[in-house]
């Protein structure tokens, strides 16, 4: 393994270890609290279009919007400054707080106070700077950096907190329950915030018609950060701005049950500063509230820091319509494993993380953790603003591929026939040409180690592809699905529709025998197949950031099935990231209608078979059984496109009695698990799976899976065999 | 406002484990001796005829806030779905008097209970726009789980107590 894979995969794996328990058990309560919350909703998918509909105009009317704040600002007796960059922030900051000769601000929770590092900005002009969020506060006491965009040190068990309490203060009694901490952090940092000079907060979102900011929180800390001294400077991306009260609405209903998964945080402030409370002055502690003169000061702090160049970016666009509520953390599996250490940049951490240091900070931090994202598209669903995160990843990808250099690429010349310009790294190019090396492969089968085909031994392709040598490599077949199907006649009379059956490369070179499967399947329903020479979908270089690559696989695959879809075909795809492609990416690359006529003419092999069963196809014609018990996985992006019912309809319908896993991704992600640096993180996602389907309950079902990947996975991880639930349904030969 | 709206706002207090007592304006008192102790702090409430008892301290100083067990203030809207009361931030105090006490008694008129959000954001509009300058929509007591569970009263109050006035 190269020297930066071995440094990378050590990280990964001390991570892993050390905070991987504590950052899985909270993330993964925060996913379910979410799945839980959102069904209180009566139109969760139409709250989450009212709140996108929002941010894309408030960004696309966004200096218009900053100018009536300014107005509703000032009027309202504020004042309003824009900063160019953290340093003009950080100054501007700093010169309120020596105005008003504060020698202590407290602050209440701001991932964008974080990106600017005001912090230490103003400890370097001698003062005093205190987190008065929980969270926040346990990092600043043990000096370290949050691991999760809304639980901050989300990796620090309690015991872990308590030790480090109970060193640094020396309480009487030392400290040990969550209560117990609780009430010794509200305790000290009460008297902190009685004693403040200047309340700092960030803000979820502020309103141009009334200049009226909304803080989403729970602790109650924000609220005395900002009634408590006379002085409040809130900080907050130029994003932030929102038209009216009105729009709120669906943000404040979303937010926290994205996020951590509570119908709503137990306090949304909503506050137009300077705000008429009377301040608390605990210097004149036996003055009535009544009777103190309340002069409030109000600097709302608007920063720019990339983001009007993001706003004119056409692929990052997407980002600013973030309202950090996390979801995309805790959605994905690799996150869950690693927590934001891993899976993070400078400031900003999880899959939405990516685009916010591109824009913010720059490609290298982005670089740093983008890998991490398997395209697995779970977030997409998650995310209450409908950002599109595995596109935001795969552009930043293909961005820092055109940036790299590589030495070596005569090693896998004439196996990258692909569209880039250089620069990709050995590994990508690698998995980004699959297609050509699964046609190498097949030519070369049934040769079992492949890879000696190619004169090229598992010691080199960890060296200089990295990968793993632990992974057993797929088995290409000698006969492809092209190949027998074209030695065949359809056996199929009187047929009630024509499929095309698409060969994607794995069933086409790698599992055969499902594309068998699904042909003896469809010609038992009545269907005549046919199975064309088309090209691979690109779904293998767009995972690599390969989008140029990708791209042109789209045209080509579109041509192939075009008239075929003018005939009234219909378009049958097994492998579910293939359909994904079809379905969603090809979006980015086939011109509106064509992309429509794809996409509408394809499906799922078992969604094919619901929908021809619904229609009175004859099930006898296929496998049933009278309870035979099965463990299903269902894809990644399967599900995404809410297609797992499908198949659980059709087992059942048959006979079979099914158990679903519920875990987010099987941890092989497509060239994900094969990668040297991830190949342990890999495991340890699918050691989630593995558990399930080795209950009492469910260690003696038969184990079907949708995805290539996903019967890799179980087959490394599982004594028992493993099949496409094509192959339980198809007719006996 | 409707029965079935109290009762969704009623289901929702007792999903949030907070507690909820009805109150005709003249058995206010009665309901404010039971739920608070002493060192209670208050701010008079806005509605005709109705006054908080002489043994709440309506005038308090930072001190008093400090020691406080309970505070007592008025809830401008209650908003059904979520069992959330709006806490409006007035200049005699009723952001402070509620954030700083182990208890919030929130004074909620039965007329002001809402079905939902956008009935509680359309109230909202019209009151920033018309120049209030700020509301804490608070939902139960304030809360944290960074301290590795769930812990109530982190910053703010431990325990909210509805107490719907019944005209």
């Amino acid at each position: 393994m190269s020297k930066a894979r071995e440094a990378k995969a050590a990280k990964i794996r001390q991570l892993m270890e050390t905070e991987g328990d504590a950052v899985g058990t909270s993330t993964r309560g925060f996913n379910e609290g979410r799945y839980q919350s959102v069904q209180t909703l009566d139109d969760y998918e139409g709250l989450k279009s009212e709140a996108r509909a929002i941010k894309e105009d408030a960004i696309e009317r966004l200096p218009e919007l900053i100018d009536q704040l300014r107005e509703t600002v000032e009027s309202n007796g504020g004042t309003l400054y824009i900063a160019d960059d953290a340093a003009d922030a950080n100054q501007y900051i700093r010169e309120v707080c020596e105005d008003k000769e504060a020698e202590r601000v407290v602050k209440s929770k701001s991932m964008t106070s974080e990106e600017i590092e005001v912090n230490e900005d103003l400890e370097a002009a001698d003062i005093d700077v205190v987190e008065t969020d929980l969270g926040e506060w346990v990092l600043q006491v043990a000096d370290e950096s949050p691991s999760h965009i809304v639980a901050p040190a989300i990796h620090k068990s309690r015991e872990a907190i308590a030790d480090l309490f109970n060193e640094t203060f020396e309480p009487d009694e030392p400290l040990e329950t969550a209560e117990e901490l609780t009430m010794f952090a509200r305790e000290q940092l009460g008297e902190l915030i009685e004693g403040a000079d200047v309340g700092m907060t960030g803000a979820n979102f502020i309103t141009a018609d009334t200049g009226t900011m909304a803080l989403v929180t729970s602790e109650g800390n924000a609220r005395k950060t900002a009634v408590v001294p006379d002085t409040h400077v809130a900080v907050a991306g130029v994003e932030k701005v929102i038209p009216t009260v009105e729009d709120l609405r669906p943000f404040v209903e979303l937010i926290g049950k994205s996020g951590t998964g509570q119908d709503i945080t137990s306090y949304i402030s909503l506050l137009t500063p300077p705000v008429e409370s009377p301040t608390v002055d605990f210097d004149a502690p036996d003055t009535p509230l009544s009777a103190t003169e309340t002069d409030r000061d109000f600097h709302l702090v608007l920063i720019d820091n990339g983001r009007f160049d993001m706003r004119e970016d056409d692929q990052l666009r997407e980002t600013l319509y973030c309202i950090r509520c996390s979801a995309c953390s805790n959605v994905c599996a690799n996150f869950q494993h690693v927590g934001g250490h891993a899976f993070g940049g400078e400031t900003y951490s999880g899959g939405i993380g990516t685009g916010w240091e591109a824009g913010v900070e720059g490609l290298d931090s982005a670089a740093e953790f983008n890998d991490l994202c398997t395209g697995c598209s779970r977030c997409t669903t998650a995310c209450p603003v409908e950002i599109d995160i595995p596109w935001i990843n795969t552009v930043v990808r293909d961005r820092v591929n055109r940036g790299e250099v590589s030495e070596l690429d005569w090693l896998v010349e004439g196996l990258t026939p692909d569209e880039e310009p250089g620069g990709v790294s050995l590994q990508k190019r690698f998995f980004g040409n699959f297609e050509t090396a699964a046609k190498v492969g097949s030519f070369f089968a049934p040769v079992s180690n492949w890879a000696a085909g190619l004169g090229v031994s598992r010691d080199i392709m960890e060296r200089f592809l990295g990968i793993d040598a632990r992974r057993e490599l797929p088995a290409f077949q000698r006969e492809t699905l092209k190949d027998w199907f074209e030695n065949r006649t359809s056996r199929v009379d009187d047929p009630v529709r024509t499929a095309v059956l698409y060969p994607d490369v794995y069933t086409n070179h790698v599992q055969v025998e499902r594309g068998k499967a699904a042909v003896r399947t469809l010609e038992a329903l009545g269907v005549d197949v046919i199975v064309p020479d088309v090209r691979s979908s690109g779904r293998a270089p767009l995972s690599q950031g390969m989008i140029a690559t990708a791209e042109d696989h789209a045209h080509d695959v579109y041509a192939g099935l075009a008239e075929h879809i003018d005939d009234g075909r219909d378009i049958v795809v097994i492998e579910p990231s293939d359909l994904a492609m079809f379905r969603t990416e090809y979006e980015k690359f086939l011109p509106e209608k064509s992309f429509e006529r794809i996409s509408e003419a394809s499906y799922e092999v078992m969604e094919y078979v619901f929908g021809l069963l619904e229609h009175g196809a004859d099930a006898d014609a296929l496998s049933t059984s009278e309870g035979e018990g099965v463990a299903y996985h269902s894809h990644c992006q399967q599900r995404t496109l809410g297609l797992e019912g499908h198949t659980e309809a059709v087992l059942s319908d048959l006979g079979y009695d099914v158990a679903t896993s519920d875990v987010e991704c099987c941890g092989m992600a497509g060239s994900f698990g094969y990668k040297s640096e991830y190949y342990e993180l890999s495991v340890d996602v699918g050691s989630e799976l593995q558990g399930q389907f080795q209950t009492d309950e469910n260690r003696d079902r038969t184990v079907v899976a949708s995805g290539t990947s996903c019967l890799e996975q179980l087959d490394s991880l599982l004594s028992r065999p493993t099949q496409h639930p094509i192959q339980l349904v198809a007719p006996r030969l | 406002m409707s029965t079935g709206t109290v009762a969704t706002f009623e289901d929702s207090l007792e999903r949030l484990e907070v507690g909820w007592t009805h109150a005709s304006p003249d058995g206010l008192a009665d309901v404010l001796e039971g739920l608070c102790s002493d060192q209670t702090i208050g701010v008079d409430l806005p509605y005709d005829g109705v006054d908080l008892p002489e043994w709440v301290n309506t005038d308090p100083t930072p001190a008093d806030l400090h020691e406080a067990n309970a505070g007592i203030t008025a809830a401008g809207l209650g908003i059904a779905d979520y069992g959330s009361v709006v806490v409006q931030g007035t200049p005699d105090g009723i952001e402070p008097v509620s954030l700083f006490g182990d208890l919030h008694v929130a004074v909620l008129r039965r007329s002001d209970i809402v079905p939902g959000m956008p009935e509680a954001f359309d109230w909202l509009g019209e009151e920033f726009r018309t120049g209030h300058s700020s509301a804490i929509i608070a939902t139960g007591p304030s809360a944290t789980a960074d301290m590795g569970a769930l812990v109530k009263g982190a910053h703010g109050p431990k325990e909210v107590h509805v107490v719907i006035l019944d005209e």
